[in-house]
C-alpha cells in the first residue's frame, strides 16, 4: 500500500533504513561517549587548561603527569590496594556461600524448604535502609567500626540475588549427574564439590562478576563505616578528594577515569554473559 | 509424641520422615545455614530491632530513653526537613521513572536493528551503567559547571545561555534526572531481551493486515513488552527511593541549595550517621519501607490494567 506511494523501491528503502539506523545509533552514541570522553581530556589538562573559556576539546600541551599525581596527592595507590582487598574478600564469601545455600534449596529436600525460598525471594524487595541503622548499631557494639569487618562478613552468609541466580541454574543440571555419583558411593558434599560445582562454573562466573562491580562501586556502606582516610575505598577517596579540591578538576578526572576502568574491564570480558546471557535468553523465545 | 505437638505442621512432617529422608533434611538445613544465619543476623533481627529503636532516643553512646511515638508524631507534624525529603524524592520520581521507561524503550528499539555492528553499540550504550556512581556523578557535576562546563558550551552554539545547574535550586533535579539517564542503558538491555522475545509472526501478520509502524509499535510492542515494563517500575520505583550517591556528590551532603537536591536516604544518612540520632533515623527508615510496600503493592493491583501476560488464564 505503502509502497506504491513512494518512487522508491524495495532495494532503496532497505538502503534508507540501513542509513537512518546508523545515522541514529550513532547520534546516541556520541550522546552516551561525549561524558567519558569529557573526563579523559580534561584528566590530560593542566589546571589552567580545565578553566579555559570557551574550553578546550583537545587538550593541548596532553599533562600526562596528571595520573602520576593522582598518586602524589592522596594516597590513591592504597585506596586501590584496600578496595581490592574488599573485593577478594566479598567474592571469596560469596562464593563458598552462595553455592552451598544454592545447592542446599536446589537438591535438598527439607521441611520448610520452599517457604524459606520465598522469604529468602522477598528479602529482595524490601529496601536495605530498613536494616541500615541497626546493622550500625550492632557493629558500633561489637566493635567493628573502622574496621573492614563490616564490610565483608555479611558476604560470608551470601547474597538472595546470587543464591537464586545460582540455585536456578544448578536447577538446569540433570539430577541423573547426581545419581550416578551416589551410586558410586560419594557423599553429599562430594556431589556438590565434584559434580555441582565444575558444571555450574558459568553461573558461578556471573557470582564473580556481580560481586566484584557491586564492592567496587560501593559507596554508602564504607562511607558509613571507613572513618580512617588510609582505610577508603577508591569512590570513598574520590568523594573525599573532591571535598579537599575542589578546583582540581583535572586530578580528579583522572581519578576518576582510573576508578571507572577496572569494572569495564571486566564487563568487556564478561559481557557476553552479563547482556548476551540476557539477550540470548530472549533470542529461545 | 504429645497430640499438641503433632498439630504443628513442622513436627508432624518431620515425625513422619524415614531416617534417610531425616538424614537428607540435616543436611539441606547445614547447607543453606550461611543464608540462615545471615538472614537472622543481618536481617530479620536488624528489621525487628529498627523497629523497637524507632520508639527511643538514642545516640549509642548513652543508653536509649524510650519515647513512645514523640519521633514519629514530630517528624509528621513539626520537621520541615522530611517534608522537603519527601517532595524532592516523589517529584524526581515522578519525573525519572517514565523518562526512564521511555528513553529505556527508545533505545532498546534502536538496538533491536539487524544491522551489522549492531554490537559495538550496544556495549556503549550500556557502559556508563558500569562506571562507579560516584565517578559518573563527579564528571556531570564538572560538565554540568555553570561556567567552565561543556554541557553550557554546548547550549551557547545554540544561543541558550545554560543555567546555574547545580548552583540553581530549580536546576538540581533536572540536573540529578539527567545524570541518571545516562545509566538508562542498563534498563535498555533488559528492554531488548523484552523485545526479542516477541514472536515475529506477530508483526508478519500485523503486516499482512496492512498495519504501519507505529501501529505495530502500539499494539504489539507495547503490550508484548508491558510485562517487563511492569518489572522495570517495580524496581525502579524502589531505586529511586534509594538514590543517595548522586545526590551525596551532585547536590552535597546537606542537600544544595534551599536542599532542593535533599533525597530521603541522604536526609536518612545524615540524621542516623552525622547527627547520630539512631532512634529518629529508624523511625524516618520506617515510614519510607512501608510507604515502598504501599506503592510497590499498589502498582501490583494496578498490573492487571495494563499487563498483558501471554500465558495467563483468567478466572472466570
Amino acid at each position: 500500500m505503502r509502497l506504491s506511494k513512494t518512487p522508491l523501491g524495495l532495494r532503496q528503502i532497505k538502503w534508507l533504513n540501513t542509513v537512518t539506523g546508523y545515522t541514529i545509533l550513532s547520534i546516541l552514541a556520541v550522546l552516551f561517549l561525549v561524558p567519558l570522553y569529557w573526563m579523559f581530556s580534561t584528566a590530560l589538562k593542566t589546571q589552567t587548561q580545565t578553566f579555559a573559556i570557551p574550553p578546550e576539546w583537545i587538550p593541548d600541551p596532553v599533562a600526562w603527569d596528571n595520573f602520576a599525581a593522582v598518586f602524589r596527592e592522596v594516597p590513591f595507590g592504597r585506596f586501590v590496594i584496600n578496595t581490592a582487598f574488599l573485593v577478594v574478600m566479598n567474592i571469596i564469601g560469596q562464593l563458598v556461600s552462595v553455592t552451598l545455600v544454592a545447592y542446599g534449596f536446589a537438591r535438598l529436600r527439607f521441611p520448610g524448604r520452599d517457604v524459606l525460598f520465598l522469604v529468602m525471594l522477598s528479602t529482595l524487595m524490601i529496601p536495605y535502609q530498613i536494616t541500615l541503622v541497626p546493622r550500625f548499631i550492632l557493629f558500633s557494639k561489637l566493635g567493628w567500626v573502622n574496621t573492614y569487618l563490616p564490610l565483608i562478613v555479611p558476604a560470608f552468609t551470601g547474597s538472595p540475588f546470587l543464591i537464586f541466580l545460582v540455585r536456578q541454574y544448578i536447577m538446569s543440571i540433570p539430577f541423573d549427574l547426581d545419581e550416578a555419583a551416589y551410586i558410586d558411593g560419594a557423599s553429599r558434599f562430594t556431589v556438590f564439590r565434584k559434580v555441582i560445582l565444575p558444571l555450574a562454573r558459568p553461573a558461578l562466573a556471573l557470582v564473580v562478576v556481580f560481586t566484584f562491580i557491586d564492592v567496587w562501586n560501593d559507596f554508602l556502606q564504607p562511607l558509613i563505616y571507613l572513618n580512617d582516610p588510609n582505610m577508603f575505598t577508591v569512590s570513598l577517596g574520590l568523594s573525599f578528594f573532591q571535598g579537599q579540591r575542589e578546583t582540581n578538576w583535572n586530578l580528579l578526572m583522572a581519578a576518576s577515569l582510573m576508578a571507572m576502568v577496572p569494572p569495564l574491564v571486566l564487563f568487556f570480558f564478561a559481557q557476553r554473559q552479563l547482556i548476551g546471557g540476557i539477550s540470548v535468553e530472549g533470542l529461545k523465545g | 509424641m504429645s497430640a499438641v505437638a503433632r498439630r504443628i505442621p513442622f513436627i508432624r512432617q518431620w515425625a513422619d520422615m524415614t531416617p534417610a529422608e531425616r538424614r537428607e533434611a540435616v543436611a539441606g538445613y547445614l547447607f543453606i545455614s550461611p543464608w540462615l544465619i545471615g538472614f537472622i543476623l543481618f536481617f530479620a533481627g536488624p528489621i525487628l530491632a529498627s523497629f523497637v529503636i524507632s520508639f527511643t532516643k538514642w545516640n549509642i553512646v548513652s543508653p536509649p530513653e524510650w519515647v513512645g511515638l514523640n519521633n514519629y508524631r514530630r517528624i509528621f507534624t513539626l520537621d520541615p526537613n522530611f517534608k522537603k525529603a519527601v517532595t524532592v524524592t516523589l517529584t524526581y520520581a515522578i519525573f525519572y521513572l517514565p523518562l526512564e521507561v521511555v528513553c529505556g524503550i527508545t533505545i532498546a528499539v534502536v538496538l533491536n536493528q539487524k544491522l551489522r555492528g549492531i554490537g559495538v553499540f550496544r556495549t556503549i550504550y550500556y557502559m556508563p551503567y558500569i562506571v562507579p556512581k560516584v565517578a559518573a556523578s563527579l564528571v556531570w557535576v564538572w560538565m554540568l559547571n555553570p561556567r567552565y562546563g561543556v554541557v553550557n558550551t554546548v547550549l551557547s552554539w545554540f544561543g541558550i545561555q545554560g543555567p546555574n545547574w547545580l548552583g540553581n535550586p530549580h536546576y538540581v533535579l533536572p540536573s540529578i534526572i539527567i545524570m541518571a539517564l545516562w545509566g538508562v542503558g542498563g534498563s535498555a538491555v533488559i528492554y531488548l531481551a523484552g523485545l526479542q522475545n516477541i514472536p515475529q509472526q506477530l508483526y508478519e501478520a500485523a503486516m499482512v493486515d496492512g498495519a504501519n509502524r507505529i501501529q505495530q509499535f502500539f499494539k504489539i510492542t507495547l503490550p508484548m513488552l508491558s510485562p517487563t515494563i511492569f518489572f522495570q517500575v517495580v524496581l525502579g520505583l524502589i531505586g529511586t527511593f534509594q538514590t543517595f550517591t548522586p545526590a551525596f556528590i551532585a547536590a552535597g551532603r546537606t542537600g544544595g541549595p534551599l536542599q532542593s537536591g535533599l533525597f530521603y536516604m541522604l536526609y536518612i544518612y545524615n540524621v542516623s550517621f552525622r547527627s547520630m540520632r539512631m532512634g529518629y533515623g529508624s523511625a524516618l527508615a520506617w515510614i519510607m519501607s512501608l510507604f515502598i510496600l504501599v506503592v510497590t503493592i499498589l502498582v501490583f493491583r494496578s498490573s492487571r490494567y495494563w499487563v498483558y501476560y501471554e500465558a495467563e488464564r483468567k478466572q472466570k
